[in-house]
């Protein structure tokens, strides 16, 4: 076949000038970083929110969260992501909508990215964080209110508390999926790690030695990070080897 | 405001269906070969062997690892390269199906690896001493004891991930692959109507998949606790 490999390449400059395409990766990387970070924070936010919904007392507010779990989890990442993308701000007031497109295209796709994946991430941290509460002895939550405490007390101080330590496990490994969905920005332009590397195989001719090195910086991203779950797991446990359905 | 035009829709159908093959195809050969693979890579993790239960984990956990858009990108590079090399076919050839088709069957092995897994370990230990006791080889108890009950106890979460895998078969835009989404996606930016398809497109991904997951969950007989 008579492939040419040439791992130099990283350190060659762009065309563009001011820096290498190792450069590049590392933009890529910092783009993925950001992306995930922007979507984990809103997604815990919106998941505790939702998950807490799906387990209170009130009808309503119970099928509230599962809607929202239904509408998110029921159409492809990519679908939604184009929608937040080219159809929101179609849809937008008018003023609004010229706001929004007159934004550099790079912020437009940094937001439509973070708010897709936080909101799709969200609905998977949402049933976890449901699973967490469930997995509870009712006996908790029942003793909670017996001692004066308000429902939302309850969940404050006696429900999260244990329930979030509980699924520390499936929300490492949430992250790591978030992790890997926002590679699914590239579509929109949004230059992450993945985009780079295409870009990369555009401009070297080196797909070998560009896709080694994104997969390979996506490997490293993973054990990290799976690496830093098992520390806060452990950080996190609770004495007396408390676990769920206990 | 924006007005919304639904016109375009129907003068598109033929190119969505045409999409809509595509998708379907892909995700019923990735389910059929991910799963036959899938079993096989969960056996090997459990087999005595040592290196052999090893090189099933790395490639559980390699595939697990890297994101789908990648898995199929490296699939659009190396099986043109591969086909060349093997049949001498040009490298022009449209490839694009086959590559997308071996990355997803690759792919979700790796996953369905792990749901079988977890469903043979869920089947109880006495199980297979029993049918080792009645003189079943080790492979034959695996076979015709314990994988017919992993499979059932796992169905539900089988069939789950089938629903998941159809909605990442949108993902072959990456590989330049036009399925039902990628031709809403034509049809939309054709007629300058991206609004309505993608909202059309959308709302039968969602149609299908909420009551694909409906069936799932009335098969596990589960209250649906909402």
């Amino acid at each position: 076949m008579g492939y040419v490999w040439r791992w130099s390449v990283f350190l060659e400059p762009v065309p563009s000038g001011g820096g290498t395409y190792l450069g590049w990766l590392l933009a890529g990387l910092r783009a993925t970083a950001l992306v995930s970070l922007l979507a984990w924070a809103g997604a815990l936010v919106l998941g505790v929110i939702f998950g807490v919904l799906r387990t209170v007392p009130s009808r309503p507010l119970r099928l509230l969260g599962a809607a929202y779990v239904e509408a998110f989890r029921n159409v492809p990442l990519l679908v939604q992501l184009f929608v937040w993308f080219y159809v929101v701000p179609e849809l937008l007031p008018a003023q609004m909508g010229r706001w929004v497109k007159g934004l550099p295209p790079e912020t437009q796709q940094l937001v439509a990215s973070s708010v897709c994946l936080a909101i799709f991430t969200g609905a998977r941290v949402c049933e976890q964080v449901r699973a967490g509460i469930q997995s509870l002895s009712g006996g908790q939550g029942k003793a909670a209110l017996a001692l004066g405490l308000t429902v939302p007390q309850a969940y404050r101080h006696v429900l999260l508390p244990v329930a979030l330590r509980i699924i520390l496990p499936p929300l490492t490994s949430e992250l790591l999926n978030l992790v890997k969905n926002s590679a699914v920005a590239s579509t929109i332009g949004l230059l992450e790690l993945a985009a780079q590397g295409r870009q990369l195989v555009d401009y070297t001719a080196q797909p070998y030695e560009s896709f080694i090195a994104v997969t390979a910086l996506y490997v490293a991203v993973n054990l990290a990070l799976l690496g830093v779950g098992r520390w806060l797991e452990g950080r996190a446990r609770l004495p007396g080897g408390f676990q769920a359905g206990r | 405001m924006y007005a919304l035009d639904w016109s375009s829709v129907p003068t598109a159908w033929p190119l969505l269906l045409r999409g809509a093959r595509i998708t379907l195809e892909i995700t019923v050969v990735a389910v059929g070969a991910g799963m036959v693979w899938g079993t096989a890579l969960a056996v090997m993790r459990l087999s005595p062997m040592r290196p052999v239960a090893w090189l099933a984990a790395l490639y559980v956990n390699a595939f697990r690892a890297v994101p789908l858009v990648m898995v199929l990108l490296w699939f659009r590079l190396l099986v043109p390269a591969f086909l060349e090399r093997l049949f001498a076919l040009p490298r022009a050839a449209d490839v694009r199906l086959a590559s997308s088709l071996t990355a997803f069957a690759l792919f979700e092995a790796a996953y369905y690896a792990e749901i079988i897994r977890a469903g043979i370990h869920g089947v109880s230990p006495g199980q297979r001493k029993a049918a080792l006791a009645l003189g079943l080889t080790s492979m034959q108890a695996m076979r015709l004891v314990i994988l017919p009950q992993a499979f059932r106890n796992m169905l539900p979460l089988l069939l789950t991930q089938a629903i998941i895998l159809f909605q990442d078969t949108s993902l072959v835009y990456v590989a330049s692959l036009a399925d039902f989404f990628g031709m809403a996606d034509i049809v939309g930016r054709r007629d300058g109507r991206q609004v309505e398809l993608l909202l059309f497109a959308g709302g039968c991904y969602f149609a299908v998949c909420f009551a694909a997951s409906a069936l799932v969950r009335r098969q596990r007989g589960a209250r649906v606790v909402t």
